[in-house]
């Protein structure tokens, strides 16, 4: 069984987001982590690994610091890495679903394993993309995973609750909070990554040009929230409070 | 000179961070309020590899160096400084020894067991009036025929009756005075082993800590540990290393307690702004970070030494008494920026400042460690 999984590094999520001069967000001595719902999909293909053999293969597509993460999923027992650094200031879904295929579409793989959607943008588009470019079937949202003789049987959060699905082999499925509980890395692990093959590739490496991938979506801008308003404290004895607040609720903020 | 850690220790920070504030971090106020340790905390560290770190996988460890186990304790302490000893008196006390002066047989039984964590370790040293001056221990160990018989008891024990493995040192020769001491490897449940009294303490109130009591305790040959009269120098070199342990620990309280305050001063308002707008405050942090800094490159650089295989007793023993003090410091001024809050229960820092104190009196004085280093400089 050879599973490959598709992860992304993202910001912290602890850390404060804040924007540059130029309206770009900061990233500036931020800790980076793997993306936690990329961790859900790392620590299934391990469970699936320890069960039915075969090997785990972590694909990434970033910059050199990408690296950090990718080790992460080694010592927590992948066996080998890949990273395709894309050498672009922005991608978009696009591009990274097309990279990612391409990287991919190379390797022996049963089961294509992401995270439903990224902490940080939040598209949740990728690893469907992956599929349709390799022409695979996928589910989406997996809160559980059970592989037998060729097929897996997911099951899938839907509206007001649960979806069971037969799907066979190879197939695409994204990983949703509840799958599993990934481990920590082990010490002996950590000291492994070390050792284990982590192939850095440039999209030339794949045969693919810049205008392949070049995004068709483009960021315009970024903004932060509104610093929400202070509160507002209405003063004066219970009963005329009571009314002065109902007067307020109705004629400001218009909620009554 | 190069100040940067390598990936593996990055990552190695990094894992037991997330492991530690996950898992211990909820845990740590109760365990406290108990007086007991969570041995399941004990039982997901070992899986993950933290109760071997420094020694080799032929014996089960993570084969890691000793700055990696610095790095680990300092990690665990940041958030509780229980289960910094716990793993530091089994690393440094118990398996280290073992793992030096050892048999090939007495490693396969006793150092696998406590590399996979599968047993706690603990030492045995310190007596009601042998505290400082260990040369002065009473406990005695008669041999007879195929065994040694031991007399005597022990005070002060970090990690007894959890731990199964004890390395005990008494006295093969009163005459000889510190040339007569020796080191044992004895086992939980051999019979003439009792525990004492279990010691109600002012911090570090999950770590274990009972009296050793040895009643015609008779132990195999075997589990001599070195040769007859050789224990002083293994105390004193177990010590050496134990030393950078204990810094880390004192490290990690300094560094939880600090973070602590950085992030109560930014929030707690005071005349219409936080408190981190007076710089009155900010200079309290400015030399709390400072001396943090300090301490780390301290505790860094013995454990660097001791990986290098270089002299590093004089470096542990500065990194010792630097670190534990400005534990001492730094948790004492965190708990002064949360005012009134800082002193009760509901906020860590109280904890920290009751953790901090020991750093300043285990596995050596802080006026020990000031001799050690007079010592190294005056020879």
């Amino acid at each position: 069984m050879n599973i490959v999984v598709c992860m992304k590094q993202t910001f912290d999520t602890e850390a404060k987001i804040a924007l540059d001069a130029n309206g770009k967000i900061n990233k500036q001595g931020v800790s980076l982590i793997m993306n936690p719902y990329c961790e859900f999909a790392v620590e299934e293909a391990l469970r699936i690994k320890e069960k039915h053999g075969g090997e785990v293969t972590v694909v990434s597509v970033g910059g050199p610091e990408a690296q950090d993460a990718l080790r992460q999923a080694l010592a927590m027992g992948a066996d080998k890495a890949v990273l395709v650094d894309p050498g672009m200031e922005e991608v978009d879904e696009f591009a990274t679903a097309t990279i990612l295929a391409k990287a991919i579409s190379g390797m022996q793989y049963d089961i294509i394993l992401g995270g439903f959607r990224a902490i940080d943008d939040g598209s949740a588009q990728v690893a469907g993309r992956v599929a349709e470019i390799l022409g695979l079937p996928v589910v989406n949202v997996v809160v559980k995973l059970d592989i037998e003789g060729g097929k897996a049987v997911a099951t899938k959060e839907i509206e007001g609750g649960s979806q069971v699905l037969e799907v066979s082999l190879p197939a695409v499925f994204t990983a949703q909070k509840g799958l599993n509980e990934p481990r920590y890395p082990s010490m002996k692990g950590i000291m492994q990554a070390k050792k284990k093959p982590m192939d850095k590739k440039t999209l030339a490496d794949l045969g693919l040009d810049a205008a392949q991938v070049a995004p068709k979506v483009k960021v315009l801008s970024y903004f932060l929230p509104s610093a929400r308003a202070a509160g507002k404290i209405i003063p004066g004895e219970p009963a005329d409070a009571a009314r002065d607040l109902v007067k307020a609720l109705r004629e400001e903020a218009k909620v009554i | 000179m190069i100040f940067k850690l390598t990936e593996e220790q990055e990552l190695l920070k990094k894992t037991v961070r997330d492991f530690a504030e996950s898992e211990i971090a909820p845990k740590a106020a109760e365990m406290d309020e108990k007086e007991e340790y969570d041995l399941s905390l004990w039982n997901k560290m070992a899986e993950m590899g933290l109760t071997g770190i420094p020694y080799p996988e032929d014996y089960e460890g993570a084969g890691m160096d000793n700055l990696s186990y610095a790095i680990a304790v300092e990690e665990l302490s940041r958030v509780c400084g229980s289960s910094g000893v716990l793993v530091s008196a089994h690393t440094s006390l118990c398996a280290w020894p073992i793992y030096a002066f050892g048999t090939e047989d007495q490693k396969k039984k006793y150092l696998v067991p406590l590399c996979n964590g599968e047993k706690i370790g603990a030492m045995g040293l310190t007596e009601p009036s042998a505290g400082s001056d260990a040369a002065a221990i009473k406990t005695t160990a008669v041999k007879e025929g195929n065994s040694y018989v031991l007399n005597g008891s022990k005070i002060f024990i970090t990690n007894a009756y959890l731990a199964e493995t004890y390395v005990v040192f008494a006295s093969t020769d009163r005459s000889k005075g510190h040339r007569g001491i020796s080191a044992f490897i004895v086992e939980k449940g051999t019979p003439g082993f009792s525990f004492g009294k279990k010691e109600h303490k002012m911090g570090i109130r999950a770590s274990a800590t009972y009296e050793l009591v040895f009643e015609n305790c008779r132990i195999p040959e075997e589990n001599l540990l070195g040769e007859e009269g050789q224990g002083f120098k293994i105390v004193m070199m177990t010590l050496d290393g134990g030393r950078i342990g204990i810094a880390a620990q004192a490290l990690g309280i300094a560094q939880g307690a600090y973070e602590q305050a950085v992030g109560y001063s930014k929030v707690r308002e005071q005349f219409g702004k936080p408190i981190s707008a007076n710089q009155g405050l900010q200079w309290m942090l400015a030399d709390m970070a400072t001396q943090i800094e300090a301490a780390r490159l301290l505790v860094y650089q013995a454990a660097y030494l001791k990986d290098a295989k270089q002299p590093y007793s004089k470096q542990s023993a500065m990194a010792k008494l630097f670190a534990s003090e400005t534990a001492m410091a730094v948790t004492t001024k965190a708990v002064q920026v949360f005012g009134g809050y800082g002193y009760t229960r509901e906020y860590p820092v109280e904890r920290m400042m009751r953790d901090a104190k020991i750093t300043e009196i285990y596995e050596g004085t802080s006026e020990v460690q000031r001799m050690v280093i007079a010592a190294n400089i005056l020879k």
